[in-house]
């Protein structure tokens, strides 16, 4: 089939680098380039343009200082903990009870992911439709006869967190419990087996034997699910805008909007790279185990 | 946690037949709270605004209203102009498609390097790369902004285009990687030994087992490049902006009274492309989410 080419023979050796080239300029530069510039910038008094007047560490300084910030901190807190919680808690439980031999299956499991195809753009639009107090959730409720019902959580600054971990919820639920499914039908099959043979019920199999082969499974859901959860910006912006005031927002939309919008991009910058911080500190350790993990292989 | 089907002993066939009713009852209800939201969504989007202020959000339509749609298409307002989402449907295709070819045929390059010519440094810097899929795209906004400024391509879809290929190249290259890595290298080696070049052992003998992974890669960039918004909103201009960015303007636009059948109509219309490809392709979906959550 391949025909004899001597001279390619020679191009052989530069050739694939030559064309890597293009990528490994791309990722130096655009990627951790950028990433030293952003966290040059935040060290410096930058304001609508990037300057470079060293100023220290005083924009992390003001940044710890600033309720906004704190407030988008904490929301990232409660969001990404009821959010992670919630979505692997959910993902194992359908997950074990979709891998019961379940008729339709496949349907099933096709609808449970539906949403992770959609744009959190258009879950934000949707949910802001479904929650808004006036005709949405609650109206329907009191017109079915429950006449008390109030749900305003969407207006309600300490309630507004939970309507981003609903949408959030139904959008990535459904993706954790295909991973968690396809963990499922990875676990040895004879270990089962000898567990029931001796004696082991469902429950106990589950508990022994089944879960605790899940965990790198349940590793790579809690790092991707705090990626998302760290990177949430969309969802923000089309559900809440950070409202009502400033109680709805994560730190994408801090840093968004002091650097775009309010020319403050020194902070802007800080805030960036205490995101790149939280992301680093959740990757190192899940990198680290998962190459000592391949080495013992 | 009932697992029936292991249970074997005949006088529990009664609970276990309760059990299993039990078990279909969770999953089907389960199944409609995700199906619900869409449903509403599009039930929303064929009322009339009369009827969405006096019904509730699960009352039916009395009437097929498609009026929100036309007008979402052409002639809802999205910021100061209103010719609805159908100019910024263009751009999102003008942004995805030439992203997705590209972003493709440089990951498929590299992956092919990354696993069959690997040479000194290549594996740091896949390491390299691998964590470049994981930064928080905050850390390089500002300065791909002033790039895009220098290059002449600010508030262009060639702008949005380059971003995203350059953001994509992780993933996709990741994909390929792993996938050529499954590829035995003795083949490889078999037809370097008979004097075949770098690029005819690609065409030849890497390309044509490729058409998995390609699919996976092309469904894995369209549905992340069209449902993009940060890079959308932080990079475009008035005229270039995605769908995305479009539909949020859309919803927040509001002279006198809010339309929510325009909105949802608009929503649907902005999901529909990413949702076809999944009903279609679903296979091949799952397995590009989990293909970039588990690393190999």
């Amino acid at each position: 089939m391949i025909t004899k080419n001597a001279p390619r023979f020679t191009l052989a050796d530069w050739l694939p680098k030559l064309v890597m080239a293009p990528t490994v300029v791309v990722t130096l530069v655009c990627m951790y380039g950028y990433m030293i510039w952003t966290g040059v910038l935040s060290l410096t008094n930058s304001r609508m343009l990037p300057s470079y007047d060293f100023v220290g560490l005083s924009q992390y300084e003001r940044l710890f200082n600033n309720d906004r910030w704190l407030v988008a901190l904490a929301n990232l807190g409660l969001f990404g903990g009821l959010f992670i919680g919630i979505c692997l808690c959910l993902g194992v439980i359908l997950a074990i009870f979709l891998d019961q031999k379940i008729r339709n299956e496949g349907a099933i499991r096709t609808i449970y992911l539906y949403p992770m195809a959609i744009s959190f753009i258009v879950t934000g639009t949707a949910w802001k439709w479904l929650l808004n107090p006036t005709n949405g959730l609650e109206k329907m409720m009191i017109d079915l006869g429950f006449e008390q019902f109030t749900f305003d959580w969407l207006v309600n600054p300490d309630k507004v967190v939970y309507c981003l971990v609903i949408a959030a919820v139904w959008q990535a639920s459904g993706f954790i419990m295909a991973l968690f499914l396809a963990g499922l039908r990875g676990v040895d099959g004879d270990l089962i087996k000898a567990a029931q043979l001796d004696g082991a019920g469902t429950f106990t199999t589950y508990r022994r034997i089944v879960l605790p082969s899940l965990k790198p499974v349940f590793f790579s859901a809690l790092v991707i699910l705090a990626h998302i959860a760290i990177k949430s910006f969309d969802l923000v912006a089309a559900l809440t805008n950070g409202g009502p005031g400033y109680s709805s927002d994560l730190p994408a939309n801090f840093m968004y909007a002091h650097t775009f919008t309010r020319s403050q991009i020194g902070l802007g910058s800080a805030s960036a790279i205490v995101m790149l911080g939280c992301v680093l500190a959740i990757l190192i350790p899940y990198l680290y185990s998962e190459l000592r993990g391949q080495r013992h292989d | 946690m009932t697992n029936v089907s292991l249970s074997t002993r005949p006088q529990k066939s009664m609970v276990a037949t309760s059990l299993r009713i039990a078990l279909y009852t969770v999953l089907l209800s389960v199944a409609a709270l995700y199906l619900l939201p869409f449903a509403i969504m599009l039930i929303t989007s064929l009322k009339d605004v009369e009827e969405i202020r006096t019904g509730t959000l699960l009352s039916l339509p009395s009437t097929l209203d498609f009026s929100a749609w036309g007008k979402a298409w052409s002639s809802a307002c999205t910021g100061s102009t209103c010719d609805g989402i159908a100019p910024f449907f263009t751009n999102s295709f003008q942004i995805v498609v030439p992203a997705v070819i590209i972003s493709t045929v440089l990951g498929a390059l590299n992956g092919y390097v990354l696993s069959m010519w690997k040479f000194r440094g290549s594996e740091i810097f896949f390491a390299a790369l691998l964590i470049g899929c994981f930064i928080p795209f905050q850390v390089i906004l500002l300065p791909m902004a002033r790039t895009l400024g220098w290059l002449g391509i600010a508030n262009t879809t060639s702008g949005l285009v380059f971003v995203h290929v350059v953001y994509g190249i992780a993933f996709t290259t990741l994909f390929f990687r792993n996938f050529y890595q499954a590829i035995p290298s003795e083949l490889v080696k078999a037809a370097r030994l008979d004097g075949a070049g770098f690029f005819t052992i690609f065409r030849r003998i890497i390309l044509p087992l490729s058409t998995p992974i390609i699919v996976v890669t092309i469904i894995w960039q369209f549905t992340q490049i069209w449902n993009d918004f940060l890079f959308g909103v932080a990079f475009s201009g008035f005229d270039t902006q995605p769908v995305t960015v479009a539909l949020n303007n859309l919803v927040n636009t509001s002279f006198g009274g809010k339309e929510y059948n325009v909105d949802m109509a608009a929503a649907i219309m902005a999901a529909l492309p990413t949702l076809i490809v999944y009903v279609l392709a679903g296979k091949y979906f799952v397995r590009g989410l989990t293909a970039g959550a588990v690393k190999g």
